[in-house]
């Protein structure tokens, strides 16, 4: 795992490098807080970055995920001082991890996985979900055009489907878009 | 105070810039001591930790970009926490400037935001034909009222703000950094950032918020959905602490003593001449700086939904969101006038009977008739004629 690190605490710094060297991560960067990390995530491309829940940097960062144009990524936050109760809500939240100091080498390799596996999921789901959005539009446009075919050419159901589906082919379109074309001239028509 | 408060002890959140004055000032002067509340202010680095501390429970309350608590309710910011806002903690106050350098390619001639536009877009193409690389403007957090002007004022000059700029986001107090060293070319940000820069000599300002749509809303008063449920007497007596002290904050007598205590707080590491201007009464014919901030007066400390409304047909704009959202319904979810009145009747503060208001129609300041008196509205005017209704 290649892992970014973002922190103004040295002492802090050299623990989580040594925990994460120590479990197989390499650290490909070590940032202050009010550096330019938009920068430095697209030249160094971490797989995770870890940073200082009271970082400045933190907005620019979760601007990454917001903007299309670069690759979101896990973001596992640190705080200094962070009872069991407030990463327990944090976590439930969506926050991808708080890593509390004075964590061990073992947990905080833990806490990483899951924040990344989580993040994984969250990324699966969202694709998922439009998957889905984009099924069920094509299915109420697919309906809807072979309505039109068959009352404007007195097909049978079958018949508009067997038409649209030619369509399609010929044109080399999705049978959702090949619907939604159809349509689209229908209106014009 | 007459309820008993469920939590007298708040921990509130702000960032350092001017429009945290009222927190600021509340505590000092007593305004919250005054509800039974006993408030410590924490002075965060970043608008996502701010957003995360509140989720968490760390802090109770914070000072919060208008748009934020829509998009955590929207679940779009990628933590999805119900948020509320009751109270508008000021209107204006946001200025988009451009280093040096722009600003002298540019050649101004008027101050218009609509010619100040048109030499922008003008100096892009150029910049297109001669193959530059894009230039880079700054606003502070994808979900923001500088985010929204920025883009509204650009798309209305004809610069498609996803293709003629790359837009970045910076914390407010690392803006003007940012413009010396050269990693952006322009920015857009709060009071008294902008100022700075100028006094620092390394950029212009060139337009303001108030110019882009008069007496916008600026920054909110945000707690959780579930905070504000279980302490619901405590929230009352927090709103009505502020809009005391907006109340206050407008009297322009106030405002150098508001400037000394801001300035004294420590909370903003700046110029105090450039704290004193952003809290000053500007000249009224001062075009980009006139009225300034505005806390209280022409309700200006009211959460209208038809504000909550424009930043959601904002973010549908600009693909944040889908076509989908009903912009009234999210409004009404999370703008709360309901609660706002109850505070504004503790203190004997006067307030519209409506929940929105039409935006963009008014040129001049108009008397809003309430309950047997009259308020005096400020004008609402956006910059390209546009008007807006829910």
């Amino acid at each position: 795992m290649r892992v970014m690190l973002v922190d103004d605490d040295h002492d802090r710094l050299k623990l989580l490098r040594e925990a994460l060297v120590g479990s197989g991560n390499e650290v490909v960067a070590e940032l202050a807080t009010s550096s330019d990390l938009l920068t430095a995530v697209n030249r160094h491309q971490p797989d995770v970055v870890l940073i200082d829940v009271d970082a400045p940097s933190r907005d620019t960062l979760e601007s990454l995920g917001q903007i299309a144009r670069d690759r979101p990524r896990p973001i596992v936050l640190f705080a200094a001082n962070s009872d069991a109760e407030t990463i327990r809500r944090a976590m439930r939240a969506g926050v991808s991890a708080y890593v509390v100091d004075g964590m061990s080498a073992s947990r905080l390799k833990s806490v990483i996985d899951v924040a990344i596996a989580r993040f994984h999921e969250h990324q699966a789901l969202k694709r998922e979900l439009e998957d889905t959005k984009t099924r069920l539009a094509d299915r109420r446009d697919i309906d809807r055009a072979k309505g039109v075919l068959m009352q404007r050419r007195g097909l049978s159901e079958n018949d508009a489907y067997e038409l649209l589906r030619r369509m399609a082919m010929d044109r080399n379109l999705k049978l959702g878009d090949a619907a939604r074309a159809l349509l689209a001239a229908a209106d014009l028509i | 105070m007459t309820s008993r408060l469920e939590k007298a002890s708040l921990e509130l959140g702000i960032i350092p810039l001017v429009d945290a004055v009222p927190i600021v000032v509340a505590q000092a002067k007593g305004f919250f001591e005054r509800h039974g509340l006993d408030i410590r202010i924490s002075v965060e680095a970043s608008w996502a930790s701010i957003r995360d501390k509140v989720v968490a429970g760390v802090l109770d309350g914070a000072q919060m970009l208008a748009p934020m608590p829509l998009a955590a309710t929207l679940g779009v910011d990628g933590i999805g926490m119900p948020m509320v806002t009751a109270l508008s903690l000021n209107l204006n106050g946001n200025s988009i400037a451009v280093s040096n350098e722009l600003y002298s390619q540019m050649v101004l001639e008027q101050t218009e935001p609509a010619a100040v536009g048109t030499a922008l877009r003008e100096l892009l193409q150029r910049d297109r034909m001669e193959g530059r690389k894009p230039r880079v403007f700054a606003h502070v957090f994808p979900f923001s009222a500088h985010h929204y002007e920025l883009r509204y004022w650009l798309a209305a000059c004809g610069i498609d703000p996803d293709r003629d700029l790359r837009l970045e986001v910076i914390p407010p107090p690392q803006m003007v950094q940012h413009l010396r060293d050269g990693r952006i070319d322009g920015f857009c940000v709060g009071a008294p950032w902008g100022a700075v820069a100028e006094s620092a000599g390394v950029g212009r300002r060139i337009v303001s918020s108030y110019q882009i749509w008069n007496n916008s809303p600026e920054k909110v008063l945000g707690v959780t959905r579930d905070w504000a449920a279980r302490h619901p007497n405590s929230h009352v007596a927090l709103i009505a602490a502020l809009i005391e002290t907006n109340r206050w904050l407008d009297v322009p007598e106030n405002r150098g003593e508001a400037a000394r205590v801001l300035i004294e707080s420590g909370v903003l590491d700046s110029p105090e001449p450039t704290i004193r201007e952003a809290l000053g009464v500007p000249d009224a014919d001062s075009a980009l700086f006139s009225p300034g901030l505005v806390f209280y007066n022409g309700a200006a400390s009211f959460p209208w939904r038809s504000h909550a409304a424009w930043f959601i047909k904002q973010m549908q704009r600009w693909n944040q969101i889908g076509a989908e959202i009903q912009a009234s319904d999210i409004a009404a979810q999370v703008y709360l006038p309901q609660i706002y009145r109850q505070a504004a009747d503790l203190v004997g503060a006067s307030y519209p009977g409506a929940d929105t208001k039409p935006e963009g129609t008014h040129n001049g300041s108009w008397p809003m008739p309430v309950a047997q008196q009259v308020l005096t509205m400020g004008p609402d005017r956006f910059f390209d004629g546009a008007t807006f209704e829910v």
